[in-house]
């Protein structure tokens, strides 16, 4: 040791083992507080498979093709299905998608790609997230008021399509906000890239900006698609229910969940069944649909 | 400022800048520059970041309309016409001056439609496969891509996917192509490839290229533009502007600035 060093005054004299001991303080506080919060992430968890163990053992031992196929049974009778009302839910959906998909793409191309960041843009996007916040019974008083009580559809009242705008209206947030944030993820290059070989704007959205954002659009879509399948306080007013087979576009039309709502309800033993039977495939659709969604974002990743 | 400026500008001269200020809002990034851009020659823009050399390669084929705020006061000549007069279409100036970047950006499809792509939208009638083929060939990697046309364009290396931007660059077949920094993502073989690409190209193309690698600059261009940035009174930050304009050998071994001396020779930047 050299001599000219001056000793230097050590403040933590007690140096411990490198060695990890459990039983320090700031060790024990962590293995609790990680106990804890893993705790309430089973309990975050417990309803979503509570709801689903139910809901397949009620309903799950009741399927079978007559389920599926057949008409649900007056009241007092046994037997039946719930055909009309699987297909019912899936033309709602169907017409719900076919006006929340386009707008909802279209505005949020707008959005991304049209719009300067002026106080237009900022309003609607403004706008779009206040929408995805109003509650889904809003929505269907709202065109009960708007189509349903002004007979607006060759002066019929209650009808799929109704119902079909009414989900369309809840669909529209999802659809424009995944749109407009997948086209935010292209990166700018690719634009430039496209615009360097001489594309016009609408080429460069058309062929490489949109097909480069497919995949979050699409995740979006589905998602979208699955939380309106699975509504019932806008349908209630709209597309009301019906216990035949769908009568087109603009007649009162059975739908799954509100079938559920109607029998769930009643008095009648075979009813309550069906609404089980019902609760089970609406959620096995559900489930299938968010599944498509992971699958489409998994797919087109590699 | 609309009188028909081809009286004032040789036929040996392929775009001529005069008097060009470029703007980001209120901000000027770069200011005064006249420059006469000769035809059939690679001429290389150097200088330290922020001088506005990006700035004034992409004001040479619109591209700074996609940036919003950025406007550009003067004129751009290009085929006896003011590239910024109103009646212009930023789409037709690009489909005569190509643009390679920064970094590569193939596009998600595979290689063959990368090049395909621009050819098509520009109305390219003839034998396609040809036309990918001697796009490719032209840009030297040919060799690397033609047992793999159907596969996307990321499966190739950094230096590959530059070279198949630049071929797809060549597939519309521009009078101009800008290169903004086109190797600063690459490893030095495959700069060395992509310039002796640009010593192919110049044959037939008038070539324009930002770079910050002055070895570059000396190995590619016959001609060599110095910007420098320096603070104005009651300005908000560096103002860009062209310090000397000159055959590349004058710039690098006897330029007339005293700055620019300092910048090739290192003392700064």
């Amino acid at each position: 040791m050299s001599v000219s060093t001056p000793p230097t005054t050590r403040h933590f004299t007690e140096r411990l083992t490198l060695h990890y001991d459990p039983s320090l303080k700031r060790n024990r506080f962590n293995q609790i507080a990680t106990a804890i919060a893993g705790f309430f992430a089973v309990v975050a968890v417990i309803p979503l498979f509570l709801v689903i163990i139910y809901v397949l053992f009620q309903g799950g031992r009741l399927l079978s093709l007559q389920l599926l196929t057949e008409l649900p049974p007056a009241p007092g009778l046994e037997g039946g299905g719930i055909g009309n009302a699987i297909l019912g839910t899936i033309v709602v959906t169907l017409v719900a998608s076919l006006i929340a998909i386009p707008v909802g793409v279209g505005g949020g191309v707008y959005l991304s790609e049209y719009a300067q960041n002026g106080w237009f843009s900022r309003f609607v996007r403004f706008g779009n997230d206040v929408l995805a916040g109003v509650p889904s019974i809003i929505c269907g008083v709202f065109i009960y008021s708007l189509i349903v009580a002004t007979r607006i559809f060759f002066d019929q009242s209650f009808s799929a399509m109704a119902g079909g705008i009414a989900l369309s209206v809840l669909m529209l947030p999802t659809v424009i906000k995944t749109t407009y944030e997948g086209l935010l993820l292209v990166p700018q290059e690719l634009r430039w890239g496209a615009y360097g070989v001489g594309a016009s704007r609408f080429v460069t959205i058309t062929r490489i900006t949109l097909p480069a954002a497919f995949t979050p659009i699409a995740t979006g879509v589905v998602l979208g698609i699955a939380r309106a399948a699975g509504e019932t306080a806008p349908l209630i007013f709209t597309a009301l229910f019906s216990p035949f087979w769908p009568e087109g576009l603009f007649n009162p039309i059975a739908t799954m969940s509100v079938l559920i709502f109607n029998f769930a309800i009643m008095p009648y033993e075979a009813q309550n069944e069906l609404a089980w039977a019902a609760s089970f495939v609406l959620v096995i659709m559900i489930l299938g649909a968010n599944l498509l969604a992971r699958w489409i974002s998994r797919v087109s990743r590699t | 400022m609309t009188a028909s400026p081809s009286s004032t500008v040789a036929s040996d001269v392929c775009m001529s800048l005069q008097d060009v200020t470029i703007s980001y809002g209120s901000f000027e990034a770069v200011k005064n520059v006249y420059m006469d851009l000769p035809k059939g020659k690679v001429t290389a823009f150097i200088g330290p970041s922020g001088c506005g050399k990006s700035t004034v390669l992409r004001a040479l084929n619109r591209m700074n309309d996609l940036i919003p705020g950025c406007s550009l006061k003067g004129r751009v000549i290009f085929d006896q016409h003011d590239l910024y007069d109103r009646r212009v279409d930023p789409v037709e100036v690009r489909r005569r001056i190509g643009m390679v970047f920064q970094k590569p950006n193939p596009f998600p499809k595979s290689i063959y439609e990368n090049i395909a792509f621009g050819a098509r939208i520009n109305g390219y009638k003839g034998d396609m496969d040809e036309l990918v083929e001697r796009s490719l060939r032209k840009a030297a990697v040919w060799d690397e891509c033609k047992d793999k046309l159907k596969e996307s364009g990321f499966s190739l290396s950094g230096g590959q996917q530059q070279r198949l931007c630049i071929a797809r660059a060549i597939a519309t077949e521009p009078e101009v192509i800008l290169m903004d920094e086109p190797c600063s993502a690459l490893d030095p073989i495959s700069t060395l490839k992509i310039e002796e690409t640009m010593h192919e190209l110049k044959r037939s193309y008038t070539i324009m290229i930002v770079t910050h690698n002055m070895q570059q600059a000396v190995r590619v261009a016959d001609m060599t533009a110095f910007f420098n940035a320096e603070a104005v009174e009651g300005g908000t930050g560096k103002v860009g502007y062209l310090v000397e304009f000159n055959e590349t050998e004058n710039i690098f071994n006897s330029p007339s600035q005293q700055s620019t001396l300092d910048y090739v020779s290192g003392r700064f930047g």
